[in-house]
């Protein structure tokens, strides 16, 4: 911003101009939507502490509906399900931290390396694919192949003379197809943040390396990787700061919501979606307060470890 | 140009051996395919005749090619019409009015000598920390809003991104020189005119980003569906999919029987291949589009990770 004069500054800050007043207009719309759809939630987390009932008028349910103080988060953690879900949430979310970090900075440095452009390019469109694809439709993929009756999978699996296997009630296998599709849909996305890192590193860096005689493999190891480490950092912790949620389609919808797969899929997002569905609101609210806070504190602390690290990546 | 430095710099000190480099490409190769496969294996099986799937089941390659699926989508299939009717409405107005707003809080928060500038940018950034959670946010929404069953479900909780305002006021604060909002002042313009005919023409880099993400959002929407809508006739086609995909059946028992008896359709009609058929014409739109537009993808993210 250019340095204005001292007078304007001053009349600035008493009178309401016509520039003002046209900006404000300008703002109103988008005001208003962010006071109806985001703030207005806000205030609605009271119905965590209160006895809700889904019929008639909001306000005047949220007014009128007694104050049960902390019981709905009694029965929340009281009940069988809080330790799976919390499990659940955090334990893929430890992995999917790891595996969304490690792979895609293999893979972006790897293909950085690549000899031929062309080649590079059409490999990163393909495997950008999975990233622009719904939920929707990948449960439907996921049909197609984990199906009992017809899916590829079994029908494989018969062809070298095995039993076919009930995917979709089998609890075992989907830790590891969760991962799976996890990382398959995020990793085209994942590489290019990183690739865009490294492209714009100073080839001067490598001139350098190059005339002191260093390997691709040291100067893999000296320049691209010291100079990725803030991004990194970067990525893991906001990731972090996102622990308490989980990507509800993935949960939800490529385990096709099968009861067999309860104790292994169900995340904090699924628990919160189900019971408001299934009108347990006392139990859904409670779980919803929570994760908005816990997750108002890791994003704010977070936030406050990225600033000691570098204070112009931080979001405040 | 990043990219340039990208072709000199490494390019030119690329000095893996040819080994390393088939071995990469191979990796590449396979991962490539595993992304893009998946895709292809709902397209064949989509193509593929209805008894073929039921006495033999999916495929990998169209086994017994047929249309018939597609045909009865043609056809049979007004609720499947209806829905992608809906899903391109709700992307086209979705889109246009989320860009709008998010255009314009962007503008009036790039605005340095704005009086209000403090306040609305803490509007735009307090979401980004605490919300109100999926429970109260769908009672204010079916409830107070009255959004239950509406179109408008469909679009207003998702017009506007906290994170897609900042990366406007990002791009207005650092691409647009002063002088040329001054002069248009000079000029005599007000700033809801400047806004419109000056700084939205310059800016079609962003719009197109913001545009993008919106437009991708929007048309891969299913939650909302499934939160707020109740009414087959509003459903999207994400929706109409995710019904078909716990109940096969439920197209024929909606569908407008011409003639035929809703369970002879329900008898006749390919469901196997049709819920198939309806995730390609979800897919083949998207992945129609995203190579085309995959470098403005990759500056918006670039843009994100700059702070303004």
């Amino acid at each position: 911003m250019s340095a204005k004069p001292e007078q304007l500054k001053r009349r600035k800050r008493f009178t309401w101009r016509k520039q003002d007043f046209e900006l404000t207009l300008l703002a109103i719309p988008t005001t208003i939507w962010y006071i109806l759809f985001c703030y207005l939630p806000m205030f609605g987390i009271i119905i965590a502490f209160k006895q809700f009932k889904i019929s008639g008028g909001f306000i005047s349910n949220v007014v009128n509906s007694p104050w049960v103080g902390f019981k709905n988060f009694e029965f929340l953690f009281k009940s069988n399900d809080a330790w799976i879900i919390i499990r659940n949430t955090i334990g893929y979310n430890i992995i999917f931290i790891i595996t969304g970090i490690v792979l895609p900075v293999l893979f972006a440095i790897m293909i950085g390396l690549l000899h031929n452009r062309k080649a590079s390019k059409v490999y990163q469109t393909m495997m950008f694919l999975p990233y622009f694809l719904s939920w929707v439709v990948i449960s439907a993929v996921g049909w197609a192949f984990f199906s009992f009756d017809k899916g590829i999978l079994n029908q494989f699996l018969g062809n070298i003379g095995h039993d076919p296997v009930n995917w979709y009630m089998q609890p075992e296998y989907w830790p590891y197809i969760l991962v799976l599709l996890n990382i398959w849909k995020g990793i085209g996305y994942g590489m290019i943040i990183y690739l865009a890192t490294i492209t714009a590193i100073d080839s001067s860096y490598y001139e350098a390396a190059v005339i002191d005689g260093a390997s691709i493999w040291q100067q893999t190891r000296f320049i691209t990787l010291p100079l990725l480490k803030l991004v990194i950092v970067m990525m893991f912790i906001l990731s972090v700061g996102r622990i308490f949620y989980t990507d509800f389609g993935l949960f939800f919808q490529v385990t096709r919501d099968s009861n067999s797969l309860y104790n292994v899929a169900t995340t904090v997002d699924v628990l919160v979606y189900k019971q408001l569905k299934s009108a347990t609101i006392g139990m859904a609210s409670a779980a919803a307060f929570v994760q908005s806070v816990l997750g108002c504190i890791t994003i704010l602390s977070a936030n406050w470890i990225v600033k000691k690290i570098d204070p112009d990546s931080a979001m405040i | 140009m990043a990219t340039k430095t990208y072709e000199s710099g490494l390019d030119k000190f690329n000095r893996t051996s040819k080994g390393i480099n088939i071995l990469f490409n191979t990796i590449f190769l396979v991962i490539a395919l595993a992304c893009v496969v998946p895709v292809i294996v709902v397209l064949s099986i989509s193509l593929t005749n209805e008894s073929y799937i039921r006495d033999v089941g999916y495929s990998i390659f169209p086994a017994d090619f047929s249309f018939e699926a597609y045909s009865f989508i043609a056809k049979q299939g007004t609720m499947i019409l209806r829905a992608l009717g809906t899903s391109t409405l709700v992307t086209v107005v979705g889109t246009v009015l989320g860009v709008l707003l998010t255009t314009s809080m962007g503008y009036v928060i790039s605005r340095p000598s704005y009086k209000l500038k403090s306040f609305l940018t803490w509007i735009v950034f307090i979401p980004m920390v605490f919300n109100g959670g999926l429970v109260s946010s769908y009672f204010i929404n079916a409830n107070l809003l009255g959004l239950k069953d509406s179109f408008w479900a469909l679009i207003l909780p998702l017009a506007v991104s906290s994170f897609n305002v900042i990366i406007c006021k990002t791009f207005f604060t650092s691409t647009i020189p002063d002088g040329v909002i001054e002069s248009a002042e000079i000029d005599g313009a007000n700033q809801i005119r400047i806004f419109f005919s000056i700084i939205l023409p310059i800016s079609l880099p962003v719009l197109a980003t913001i545009g993008l993400f919106l437009c991708f959002s929007y048309w891969n929407d299913w939650f909302q569906s499934m939160l707020y809508i109740d009414n087959p006739n509003l459903y999207s086609l994400q929706a109409l999919l995710n019904n078909l995909m716990t109940n096969a059946d439920a197209l024929a028992r909606n569908a407008q029987s011409m003639g035929v008896s809703s369970a002879e359709l329900i008898a006749k009609m390919p469901k196997e291949s049709a819920r198939m058929a309806v995730a390609i014409l979800i897919i083949l739109p998207v992945a129609c589009a995203y190579p085309f537009f995959q470098r403005y993808f990759i500056s918006g993210l670039t843009v994100g990770a700059v702070k303004g």
